[in-house]
């Protein structure tokens, strides 16, 4: 039933059990279960995945910014983290509905989200920019764990449907001691649902090392609900690609759910209100460092004669217009008129509303021509 | 016409439901072959399929989460919570995801999900099978709240709640699934009052007393007793707990100038509270007296055996007529009702 891994360790920090198909120094590795999923990809395919990467922490960089310079009231720092998001989810069909949490602004980008999409809310303008049903792609989650029902109960109507999408539940180690969570387990291997659990387990919830949520690695569980699991290096992005295609095979091929535990570290603070140095050794962030996903894959591609100053250059472009346009987006918000704060409570009249509604629109009304 | 019992007219409504939109989905916890603990959903997965009526394991939060994902897909989903005291581990999914995502997604994304429950006391209930929740859904914007008190309702604010694009936390006194009546299952809903409506049970001049559930009962005997006594009693049946109809109530306010609200809820920022201070601002002038409550006490439900002394009765009831009469009670020694 387990796919594979690691699973003989009762030790939940231990990175070294974990699938990889790179090394830390970026030399290329045989897993022989990754190994027949990572078919196809070429220096093309990693090129791309660099560059979603290296965007992807240019994102991330210009909110941490942009939220220092008081123009976004909170960032949750995704840096280190880039691999566990592109892997994943560029792996997916654009059909796919995607269920992430508050940090995966990777997910959101790879999805077609806009500059705009990223900063309006975490500035405080608007709840969400994007469109779900455009992008296929729920508005970020902040109750831990919530979305994976969500994703269970949309993979639910796929099969009603007669449909072959597949749902994808994001969520971070600390959500897998949520009660939704398990009950969404439960939900998709009783109904056998297409939907795949993407686990970033970064090594912090918080301040809360991943220890407090797991005395077992987050892999292991899976199996005891009936779902199939692999415990990756969340730092490979070839690995964490391989192993969704392998679990978006199993769902879509009508087996049910898969479970993918992404090995993976934050190396910021949780958010920008957070202060890490109060629980975490820098040591600890030192050795992670050392596993960087972007520098990996760019010692591979290097070492395969793909990687060049052009194409470095070439993505540093592409980051710099990226993060500029952010920037354009939350200077130039421009807060929306105040009456729409009643609007889309409800998709249908509701008399309690329209009369505060009528009370508030007099308010306002009564300011203008002053 | 057919004579239903609640129950029956319950069934049918989710029955038809069914037949006319066949997006529309029943989940919960033994809904299918045991047809529900109180038998509602009774004959519906024989005749629709497992596909249609789901069983699903026995996890309140993954049943209303579960159901957002398919609302989300398109789906109408409607969920039975098998007794009121079991919404509670449901209720971060009602109040955070289900209430909000339409405001959330700026109206992209919809949640026509109805939120089914047995609801309220009277019948002798275990710990934990009696409660009077709705002040916290009513509480939330996003949801609507309807309570229903008779077969007839019943089987069209059913059909309504479904067929609403909002969703709908949609209560059933479970005292009252046995209680019968007269439903027309012919009826279109597009001719019935819409599910915001409230409804003038029996027409008085004396007194307006508001109720909602099995209270409305409670209400009419209160009536029928206070006429005996030469006092008109206005019954008023609220239906829908969010929105509140302020114009039918008000109109019956202005008539009496005297109100008096009745709930099983306990009393403390219950909905009697909101009724009277909304009330109170739309037709001050009209008030010949301050409005009173009859509430459950301010307790967690009782043990069965002492369950009469909670829910209002009809001698509660017309004691609190009596004060905003401004009369001395002749219905018990007690004073100021509570
Ligand atoms: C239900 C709930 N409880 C608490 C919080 C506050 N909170 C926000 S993030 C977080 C830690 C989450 O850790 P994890 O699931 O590992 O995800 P990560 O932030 O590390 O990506 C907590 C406790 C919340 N958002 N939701």
């Amino acid at each position: 039933m387990t796919m594979m891994h690691t699973l003989s360790t009762t030790n939940p920090t231990d990175i070294g059990a974990v699938a990889r198909l790179l090394t830390e120094d970026g030399t290329r590795v045989v897993d022989p279960l990754l190994e027949p999923w990572s078919a196809g990809i070429d220096d093309g395919t990693l090129r791309g995945l660099y560059r979603d990467m290296a965007l992807t922490r240019r994102i991330d960089a210009e909110g941490v910014a942009l939220q220092r310079q008081g123009q976004l009231g909170l960032w949750a720092p995704a840096q280190g983290q880039e691999a566990a998001q592109i892997g994943t989810v560029r792996a997916c069909r654009p059909d796919d509905a995607v269920f992430p949490s508050y940090r995966e602004h990777g997910v959101l980008f790879a999805r077609g989200a806009r500059p705009a999409d990223l900063v309006l809310s975490w500035r405080g303008e608007v709840a969400s920019t994007f469109d779900p049903n455009e992008l296929h792609v729920a508005t970020p989650q902040i109750i831990i764990g919530a979305q994976s029902l969500h994703a269970v109960g949309y993979a639910m109507g796929v099969q009603r449907d007669g449909g072959d999408q597949v749902a994808v539940a994001y969520f971070g180690d600390g959500a897998t001691s949520q009660g939704d969570v398990n009950e969404a387990m439960v939900f998709a291997s009783s109904f056998g649902a297409p939907v795949v659990f993407v686990c970033s387990n970064n090594h912090w919830a918080i301040s809360e090392p991943v220890s407090v949520q797991a005395r077992h690695p987050i892999a292991g569980r899976a199996p005891g609900f009936g779902i199939p699991s692999v415990r990756v290096d969340g730092n490979d992005v070839i690995a964490c690609t391989a192993a969704m295609r392998w679990a978006l095979d199993h769902a879509r091929g009508g087996h049910g759910p898969a479970f993918i535990e992404a090995v993976t570290y934050r190396m910021g603070p949780h958010t920008t209100s957070d202060d890490p140095t109060r629980y975490r050794s820098a040591d600890e962030v030192e050795a992670w460092r050392r596993r960087d996903p972007l520098t990996r894959l760019e010692a591979h591609l290097r070492a395969r004669g793909a990687y060049d100053d052009a194409f470095a250059a070439e993505v540093e472009r592409e980051a710099d217009a990226f993060a500029a346009e952010m920037r354009a987006a939350a200077i130039g918000a421009v807060p929306a008129d105040p009456i729409t704060v009643l609007d889309h409570v409800y998709a249908t009249p509701h008399t309690g509303l329209a009369a505060q509604r009528a009370r508030f629109g007099a308010y306002l009304a009564s300011f203008e021509g002053v | 016409m057919a004579a239903l019992t609640m129950g029956k007219a319950l069934t049918a409504a989710l029955r038809r439901s069914l037949a006319d939109d066949d997006r529309v989905l029943i989940m919960g916890e033994d809904v299918g072959t045991l047809g529900g603990v109180f038998r509602i959903t009774d004959g519906l997965q024989a005749e629709f399929g497992p596909q249609r009526v789901i069983d699903t394991p026995l996890a309140e939060s993954g049943i209303v989460g579960t159901a957002v994902g398919l609302a989300m897909r398109g789906f109408r989903p409607v969920v039975e919570i098998q007794f009121d005291g079991f919404v509670y581990p449901a209720f971060d999914q009602i109040v955070c995801q289900v209430a909000k995502m339409h405001y959330r997604t700026r109206g992209r994304v919809r949640m026509p999900l109805t939120i089914r429950m047995p609801w309220a006391g009277g019948v002798g209930a275990a710990e934990h099978h009696s409660e009077s929740p709705e002040a916290y859904f009513a509480h939330t914007a996003g949801l609507r709240v309807v309570a229903v008190s008779n077969p007839a309702d019943a089987y069209t604010m059913l059909r309504q709640a479904i067929a609403c694009d909002d969703p709908v936390v949609f209560f059933e006194p479970k005292r009252l699934y046995h209680s019968a009546g007269e439903v027309d299952l012919d009826a279109d809903i597009a001719d019935a009052a819409p599910m915001g409506v409230a409804r003038v049970v029996r027409e008085g001049t004396d007194v307006t007393v508001l109720a909602y559930g099995s209270q409305v009962h409670v209400a009419m005997d209160a009536a029928i007793a206070a006429e005996d006594e030469g006092v008109s009693l206005e019954v008023i049946d609220l239906r829908s707990l969010s929105p509140v109809d302020y114009r039918t109530v008000t109109a019956s306010v202005r008539k009496t100038g005297r109100v008096v609200v009745t709930h099983e809820a306990p009393r403390e920022a219950g909905l009697g509270a909101e009724l009277i201070a909304s009330v109170t601002e739309l037709c001050f002038h009209h008030l010949e007296a301050p409005p009173l409550r009859v509430t459950g006490h301010d307790i967690p439900y009782p043990p069965a055996k002492l369950e009469k002394h909670h829910i209002p009765d009809l001698d509660r009831l017309l004691d609190a007529v009596d004060h905003v009469q401004g009369r001395p009670s002749s219905h018990s020694a007690a004073g100021v009702t509570s």
